[in-house]
């Protein structure tokens, strides 16, 4: 690990912590600009009750000290009290939805790399063949499908119509759905971006040299251009997250999957002001410390790109 | 041997005016015009025009904006008009008062999607929800062009301390995780639409002023940063040079010179930029976040139709189907576009 990389990577830190300081920020201030007390909304109350229970929520204070009273929090590990499931606090609401959602998450990630990169290699090696034609024309219809729609037709087909598959996520299977309609649409883009990129390895020089000293083809494939295929995929990561967390509130809400995708939704019904600022800072913070890691990776992985 | 072969001595520089003959009229012409000039944009139009699928795509998506903004100006029902007695009816179905009105003569325009929940003409709902995505991608593009170049060619024109304060701000924009700030806005501008009086605001409902407001602020950065590209390295060439010498205008030189070589660019990302505007606002519409009820939009029909999907499957079918097509012509038109416009990709 050389000087320059080691400023990157702090370099790289820095801009990542101030960009989730931003989102911690926006979404304070963005919420506390609505006119409404998240009291008021509930059954009559008398403005005795409503400024108490300001005061307990600590609502009565200047916005900023409340600001930085909460940034503090945060720091702590704590998101407040939930308003509108009374008596937990947002954090532990936050994990209990985050440990489905990331094993859903997850799993469609996994799936997703692993049969997203086969299939694009496969439609590289065979280039303007049936396969390629079918895989690419199977990948442009799965990116122009809405995560919603990608579900609730997967739903209709494989759970009501021939009722293959459990249509609520806490039956026994019941994750397989949720988790193919999260994958279909990463998976489809990486096979896209694996395909370009290993027909751009196939046509280098080292490759063509390779064959010419007789390297046999299996090896040609995994040995010498796979590798060297991977670095778009890797840059992929951040925004495949960003897909997959943010695709999960509708993919939880449509299989009933209860998860930080559906607390967020439901926490928006409810309108529980503390739920909705802590779900977001906790995705935004998932987001950006991933394309943190896959740039970081980006660099590590191929060490002829330009630190600057 | 005849005089004129005599004559001839290969060093020199006599030529023999016996060898040519005129030119006929056809050769003459082709003198004229060996081949026509044509500037880069008629080029990449016509590569354009010679790519099926993109045309194909370009013709879909014509079809379906002259549906979605003609068919509403004649057609006999309204997304609002409610008919208790005709609920949830399949395609071309009647209800039974609609049956006795046709038996006894009266035509009665058939339900072509059927009708929903509260008896509302289906297909009508769905043309409203294609205006709405259509709509969306339209202004989005139009908001990212026009703050993305602006932003773009300042950044890249002045270059130095300028461009990087710019670009560190681009940066930090790029880096926010753009749909959780859209739901964020919009929650928070519901409420604040729901204590507002402006009508129009009240009509286009929290989603759409939300996602408009946030395409405003974020989403113009990577058409910016592209823009940037292409005028720093523009900016390096010569003819740029001599206009400046001659005495051009800053303003003069970004108009003239960097945005016309920045055309090409700027077309392929806003093409890319519309699908995702139309993902985005039938994702919000799904959650419930998009356009104020009655107001249909693709997204919200379909999260409608999940509460009755084993009895009424078609009521998701359609709406799916209508967004299916829009971002799949979208798409296809946006990579036709990239490879008529891109000149790495130029033989």
């Amino acid at each position: 690990m050389n000087a320059k990389f080691l400023r990157y990577l702090v370099k790289r830190l820095l801009m990542a912590l101030l960009t989730i300081f931003l989102v911690i920020a926006i979404t304070f201030f963005v919420m506390h600009a609505i006119p409404a007390s998240p009291f008021s909304s509930e059954k009559a109350k008398s403005d005795a009750v409503i400024a108490a229970l300001e005061a307990k929520y600590g609502f009565d204070k200047p916005v900023t000290v409340q600001f930085f009273n909460y940034l503090r929090n945060i720091l702590k590990g704590d998101f407040g009290l939930s308003t509108g499931w009374v008596g937990n606090t947002v954090a532990e609401l936050i994990m209990g939805g985050f440990s489905y959602s990331a094993r859903i998450g997850f799993t469609a990630a996994f799936f997703a790399i692993i049969l997203g990169v086969i299939f694009g290699s496969v439609a590289a090696l065979r280039r303007d063949r049936l396969l390629d034609k079918v895989i690419q024309i199977v990948t442009t219809a799965l990116v122009s499908m809405p995560s919603f729609v990608m579900a609730t037709l997967l739903l209709l087909v494989f759970a009501l119509q021939l009722g293959w598959l459990p249509s609520l996520g806490n039956q026994p299977g019941g994750l397989v759905l949720p988790i193919i309609s999260l994958a279909l649409y990463p998976m489809a883009y990486v096979t896209r971006l694996q395909r370009s990129s290993m027909l751009d390895v196939l046509g280098q020089d080292y490759i063509r040299t390779a064959r010419a000293k007789g390297v046999r083809n299996s090896k040609l494939i995994f040995k010498h251009a796979l590798k060297n295929t991977l670095t778009p995929v890797i840059t992929y990561a951040g925004p495949m997250m960003a897909y997959i967390l943010t695709g999960s509130m509708v993919v939880e809400n449509i299989f009933s999957v209860p998860g930080l995708g559906r607390l967020f939704t439901n926490s928006m019904l409810r309108t529980d002001y503390m739920m909705i600022m802590g779900v977001t800072i906790f995705l935004a913070t998932m987001i950006i410390l991933m394309n943190f890691l896959s740039d970081i990776l980006y660099k590590v992985i191929d060490p002829r790109i330009d630190l600057g | 041997m005849s005089e004129k072969k005599k004559l001839k001595n290969p060093l020199s520089l006599q030529i023999d005016p016996d060898l040519f003959r005129e030119a006929t009229e056809e050769e003459k012409k082709q003198q004229v015009t060996m081949r026509e000039s044509i500037s880069f944009m008629r080029d990449a139009l016509r590569r354009l025009r010679k790519n099926k699928i993109a045309m194909i795509s370009l013709f879909v998506i014509i079809i379906i904006a002259l549906i979605a903004f003609i068919v509403p100006t004649f057609y006999p029902y309204t997304y609002t008009k409610q008919d208790v007695t005709a609920q949830n009816l399949g395609p071309f179905q009647y209800s039974a008062k609609e049956q006795m009105k046709i038996d006894k003569g009266i035509s009665v325009f058939p339900h072509i999607m059927g009708t929903d929940n509260l008896g509302r003409d289906y297909a009508i709902r769905v043309i409203y929800g294609t205006r709405i995505s259509l709509l969306v991608g339209i202004f989005s593009a139009l908001i990212v062009i026009i703050i993305g170049i602006f932003y773009g060619s300042i950044s890249g024109f002045f270059g130095g301390k300028v461009d990087m304060v710019m670009m560190r701000i681009v940066d930090i924009i790029y880096s926010l995780p753009d749909v959780l700030i859209v739901i964020l806005l919009s929650v928070a501008i519901k409420d604040w639409v729901s204590t507002s009086k402006s009508e129009l605001i009240a009509r286009l409902g929290a989603g759409m002023v939300s996602i408009f407001i946030v395409f405003g602020l974020l989403y113009w950065v990577s058409m910016a940063r592209q823009v940037r590209g292409q005028v720093l390295s523009i900016k390096q060439q010569e003819y740029v040079l001599a206009s400046r010498a001659i005495g051009a205008s800053p303003a003069r030189i970004i108009r003239k010179h960097m945005i016309p070589n920045c055309v090409s660019v700027i077309i392929i990302i806003a093409a890319m930029q519309i699908p995702s505007a139309i993902f985005t606002e039938s994702f919000l519409s799904f959650l419930g976040l998009g356009v104020s009820v009655p107001m249909p939009s693709l997204g919200s029909l379909a999260s409608e139709a999940r509460t009755a999907l084993r009895s009424y499957p078609y009521q998701l079918i359609f709406p799916a189907l209508a967004i299916f097509l829009i971002v799949l012509s979208f798409n296809l038109l946006g990579n036709g576009l990239r490879d008529a416009f891109d000149p790495k990709l130029r033989n």
